[in-house]
């Protein structure tokens, strides 16, 4: 019971990050590598805050506007200029960026792991289980999160530019659509969600180093492949099926030194049934 | 008084040259048709005049203003629109959110709403299907919600891009009365097709393209009655 609830606010974690990932594949068409590493940002955004005497509300508005600055300065510089070459291209840059923003934490804040004490929680118990009432934050924000961002896309003028731009660029920009604006949108939305995802990591983890995105950005970036890349409901379902699972292989003795070859593994199968993940669309070919 | 002008439009896609200089202008209140075998550079003219292809030079001058240089998103506003080849209606949006998207550029939204209600009135296929997903449309109902999507920003200059192409005869007539009928509001319309015949049958003037150059011009029932013409494209 309370591996299944850790499991889903860790699942909600992921979910976070993994719209991210999915949001900038589906409407600019390439895959943000550096994107992990906006939850490290945002992580030393909250050591600094806090480290200063910020309050933790304050600390996760710091890191919200200063992920999304990175995001929308990251895309104008880097991302931007290489509108339209090769895919290749853009994944080295990515990766650049993604170096770039470790090196830079590293000159600032030193390689050495770091203590991040968020706030200490204790837990419930419901019937027999214990739940850490982190989780249950986790996964009571997570989802009304998630919930407004559905209907932000679905519902409102942007939103519908969004979804325009996914599915045809050219059209969209037919219809009056900024095209490079709703790009830098989807840049500060997934930022947004992924300072989101740094507090709630570091609830769990409360320890904040210059590579703190790696791990967690390469798992929120399986979910949203095994959701379907591209897909929003599928960033969210993959991320919670990850989180899911990999608590369960750690609660299991035997499973638990394996658990992110099992993840993997899961990956790889559910591409193998199902090349384009859970929820994604089949792209038609132009012709 | 020309509404759109062509000025020595020249485009190309890497070493090829697409358009090699083309001239030509739209009045206001004209049909113009713009015809031309598969592959003659029209699809590269209607995409170069929006802005999603950039121009290698020319100018393309819009109610007295140069816009070849205004960001392409922008000449919605202006009274621009154009239904692209192919539909491209998109595809996982319902038939409502896709007019919707049509009046982007309008921020009102009772006005949206009273509009979508006038393209329903227009196309009842439409209004029947607002909420199914316009992937699920047949080909002829696609074109008809790129023709009313398109109408949604009340442009003053409607392009069409093969809006005939893949339809059956008589979704064909049907096109083309509503362009006729469209035109008649008091909209201009440059129209490309490959169905010379219909086109220059609704059209005021045309032109001639051919790999990238204009050929001939003239009156549409001059060109009707054009013995080259006749034989190239009106397969006569
Ligand atoms: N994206 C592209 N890349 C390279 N060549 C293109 C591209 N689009 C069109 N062309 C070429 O430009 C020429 C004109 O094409 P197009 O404007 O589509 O003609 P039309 O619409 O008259 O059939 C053709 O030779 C075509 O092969
Ligand atoms: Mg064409």
């Amino acid at each position: 019971m309370s591996t299944i609830f850790d499991g889903l606010s860790l699942g909600a974690i992921y979910a976070l990050i993994a719209l991210g990932y999915t949001m900038v594949y589906g409407i600019a068409k390439m895959l943000n590598f550096a994107h992990g590493d906006i939850i490290m940002v945002g992580a030393y955004a909250i050591l600094t805050t806090l480290a200063a005497g910020g309050h933790i509300g304050l600390a996760l508005v710091v890191a919200v506007v200063t992920c999304v600055i990175f995001g929308i300065v990251i895309e104008k510089v880097a991302y931007k200029p290489l509108r339209g070459a090769s895919p290749l291209a853009v994944l080295i840059t990515a990766i650049g960026v993604s170096y770039f923003l470790q090196s830079i934490a590293q000159i600032i804040f030193g390689a050495k792991a770091q203590t991040v004490t968020v706030a200490t929680f204790g837990t419930v118990s419901i019937g027999t289980a214990e739940i850490s009432i982190s989780s249950i934050i986790t996964l009571i924000v997570g989802a009304v999160i998630m919930a407004g961002l559905t209907l932000f896309v679905k519902n409102t003028r942007t939103g519908r530019a969004m979804l325009a731009v996914s599915e045809d660029r050219g059209a969209a920009q037919l219809m009056g659509i900024n095209v490079n604006r709703i790009i830098m949108i989807t840049f500060a939305i997934g930022s947004a969600l992924a300072a989101c995802a740094s507090i709630f990591y570091l609830m769990q983890i409360p320890s904040t180093e210059p590579t703190l995105g790696s791990m967690p950005g390469i798992k929120a970036f399986t979910a949203a492949v095994i959701g379907g890349i591209g897909s929003i409901p599928g960033a969210m379902i993959g991320g919670v099926l990850l989180g899911v699972i990999e608590k369960i292989c750690l609660s299991i003795p035997v499973l638990a030194p394996y658990t992110t070859a099992v993840e993997f593994a899961m990956l790889i199968l559910i591409l193998l049934v199902r090349p384009i993940g859970l929820l994604g669309k089949k792209r038609r070919e132009k012709v | 008084m020309a509404l759109l002008e062509v000025k020595n439009l020249e485009v190309c896609y890497g070493v090829i040259r697409a358009l090699k200089g083309i001239n030509f202008e739209v009045n206001q209140g004209e049909i113009v048709s713009l015809i031309g075998a598969n592959g003659a550079g029209k699809t590269t003219t209607m995409q170069s005049i929006m802005g999603l292809i950039p121009i290698k030079s020319g100018t393309v001058t819009y109610d007295g203003q140069v816009i070849n240089k205004i960001p392409g998103h922008k000449l919605v506003s202006l009274g621009m629109s154009q239904v692209p080849e192919g539909r491209r209606v998109f595809q996982e949006l319902t038939v409502y959110e896709n007019l919707v998207l049509g009046a982007y550029a309008q921020k009102d939204k009772k006005r949206i709403k009273d509009d979508i209600d006038e393209i329903c009135t227009r196309f009842p296929r439409l209004g029947e299907r607002k909420k199914q997903v316009a992937g699920t449309l047949s080909g002829g109902e696609q074109q008809m919600l790129a023709m009313g999507r398109a109408m949604m920003s009340h442009p003053k200059l409607l392009m069409l891009d093969e809006p005939s192409m893949g339809l059956s005869p008589l979704l064909v007539d049907q096109v083309f009365e509503i362009i006729k009928d469209y035109h008649k509001s008091g909209v201009t319309i440059l129209l490309v097709e490959q169905n010379a015949k219909k086109a220059l049958s609704i059209s005021d003037r045309a032109y001639v393209l051919e790999t990238g150059s204009i050929t001939m011009e003239g009156k549409a029932t001059d060109l009707l009655n054009d013995e080259s013409v006749k034989k190239a494209y009106l397969g006569e």
